[in-house]
């Protein structure tokens, strides 16, 4: 049989690294969804107001997310900052922001899709009714919306968790990075590493986000 | 909703602009200002007991991290020595090529020392020290025939190249007689030596010598071809303190011969013994 490089993930102490690693990139994409899934709500309310002021403000903070790369984003905030402002942010630091302004363009974009999917009638029907606003957000739209939102929501946290594998060009050592020295380290050793290596985080990753992922279809089944 | 799209476009483009006004501005102070610098002076450095050097993490043998998470190679080996000398804790940053000099721009290192290739280009960003090592091309051929030379070549023999690389442009242009057989990456191009198509392989001094040395049947038989390109530690652009400081510092250590002493221990295994002087700066 082949050598497949398996054999350099138990060398020393590179398997605890690789889960150092994966844990460094969960960590970083989770503080982000803590703090911009609750903004991106907000954001996401915000934007169906009919204030032209705010619409377009948002519009403008939306675009300007979604068109950068996010490689850009992270050289903006980690180099650009301390060459505009002169504050020398980590590289965990500019990629919580990053993360957590591109969450939450992401996430409010999701939230207005499902406010304004409601149709007319049950905003109409409600007040019919009687119900005051406070009593149509409560009882109507927002269950409504959570149900709908859960599925969109957590597909964006495994996005962004995938998109950690970019932090690594700010210097943030996270899974990939470490995967990438441990290869390079055995070049000559096993040169053939980097099969068994990359296998490793494929299922790194793939132990991280799938558990997510049958939440969110389980939720779907649920609610659905 | 026209309208809205046109405001909407020129408030966009407002902003953009306004926020890359906010990064050039200050950037412009720098030069005059010197408060305003972005590097830490050698003081500052000695001071915070701390000295930040950017290194490759996955460069073997020149910076990568071994199995117990310690980084280790030829620059790394440079690196712990300069922490030494300057009594200070030496913090390793994982550079990648593509980030180097924008680090030092920014002063979040105080030194690359990452296998960095003097080139007039750089050097208009960032501030070069003395060399401590040197790369040019080199030609691997087999043992039944070695290439020692590349005056006598005979007609009808190819040379295996991988495009777009230095030895490519090199040979076309001062070598035009000898036909080239041009592969995409590494592994083809070694599958084509070790097939025979071609009469021997011109690459990177470094990649040949250690392809001759893992592959027994085959000897490089030009360690240096072409120009050298140093490998120089480098600062951020006017930190002179700490550029003198290297500069003093590799003066002392090559008398001593720490270089050769880092040779041994860190580029041998890959690189043999043999071609110490193709390498090291004299």
């Amino acid at each position: 049989m082949p050598d497949l490089g398996i054999s350099v993930l138990f060398k020393g102490k590179n398997l605890p690294r690789l889960l150092g690693g994966l844990w460094a990139a969960l960590r970083i994409s989770l503080i982000s969804v803590v703090i911009s899934f609750p903004l991106g709500i907000l954001l996401g309310a915000l934007m169906t107001l009919k204030n032209p002021f705010v619409k377009a403000a948002m519009r403008i903070y939306l675009e300007f997310i979604r068109i950068m790369p996010q490689m850009v984003l992270l050289f903006l905030f980690y180099f650009g900052t301390t060459r505009a402002f002169g504050w020398d942010l980590t590289g965990e630091t500019a990629s919580v922001i990053v993360f957590v302004l591109w969450g939450t363009a992401e996430m409010s974009d999701l939230v207005r899709g499902c406010l304004i999917s409601f149709p007319a009638h049950q905003y109409e029907t409600s007040e019919a009714l009687g119900l005051g606003k406070a009593q149509l957000y409560r009882y109507i739209i927002i269950p409504q919306a959570v149900r709908r939102l859960i599925p969109l929501s957590v597909n964006l946290v495994t996005r962004m968790i995938k998109t950690t594998s970019l932090i690594l060009m700010i210097g943030v050592v996270e899974i990939l990075k470490v995967a990438q020295q441990i290869i390079e380290a055995n070049r000559t050793a096993s040169p053939n590493a980097a099969f068994g290596v990359y296998l490793a985080v494929f299922f790194l990753y793939f132990i991280a986000c799938w558990p997510i992922s049958m939440l969110a279809q389980y939720l779907e089944r649920k609610w659905g | 909703m026209k309208k809205w799209g046109k405001i909407l476009i020129l408030t966009f483009s407002l902003g953009m602009s306004a926020l890359f006004a906010a990064c050039e501005v200050p950037a412009e102070k720098d030069s005059s200002a010197d408060k305003d610098r972005d590097y830490r002076t050698l003081d500052e450095i000695k001071e915070s007991k701390v000295i930040n050097i950017g290194v490759f993490s996955d460069k073997n043998p020149f910076g990568y991290v071994d199995e117990n998470g310690k980084y280790q190679g030829y620059d790394v080996y440079f690196a712990r020595r300069i922490g030494e000398d300057l009594d200070v804790e030496v913090n390793f940053v994982s550079t990648e090529a593509a980030n180097r000099i924008e680090y030092l721009q920014t002063g979040k290192v105080d030194v690359i020392l990452a296998n960095f290739t003097v080139t007039e280009e750089r050097a208009q960003e960032v501030d070069f020290a003395l060399p401590y090592m040197q790369v040019a091309l080199g030609v691997v051929s087999p043992d039944a025939s070695v290439v020692k030379s590349l005056d006598d070549w005979k007609k009808g023999d190819e040379m295996i190249v991988i495009s777009g690389t230095t030895a490519e442009t090199y040979l076309i242009k001062n070598y035009p007689q000898i036909s080239l057989q041009k592969y995409d990456s590494y592994a083809t191009a070694k599958n084509a030596l070790e097939n025979g198509n071609g009469a021997a392989w011109a690459n990177d001094n470094t990649e040949v010598i250690a392809f001759a040395l893992q592959n027994e049947g085959y000897t490089v038989g030009i360690p240096t071809l072409g120009s050298q390109d140093s490998i120089a530690p480098a600062v951020s652009q006017g930190n002179k303190e700490l550029l003198e400081w290297l500069n003093d510092e590799i003066k002392v250590l090559e008398e001593e011969g720490f270089f050769h002493e880092g040779y041994k221990e860190t580029l041998a295994d890959t690189y043999g013994m043999e071609f110490e002087d193709s390498l090291m700066v004299d």
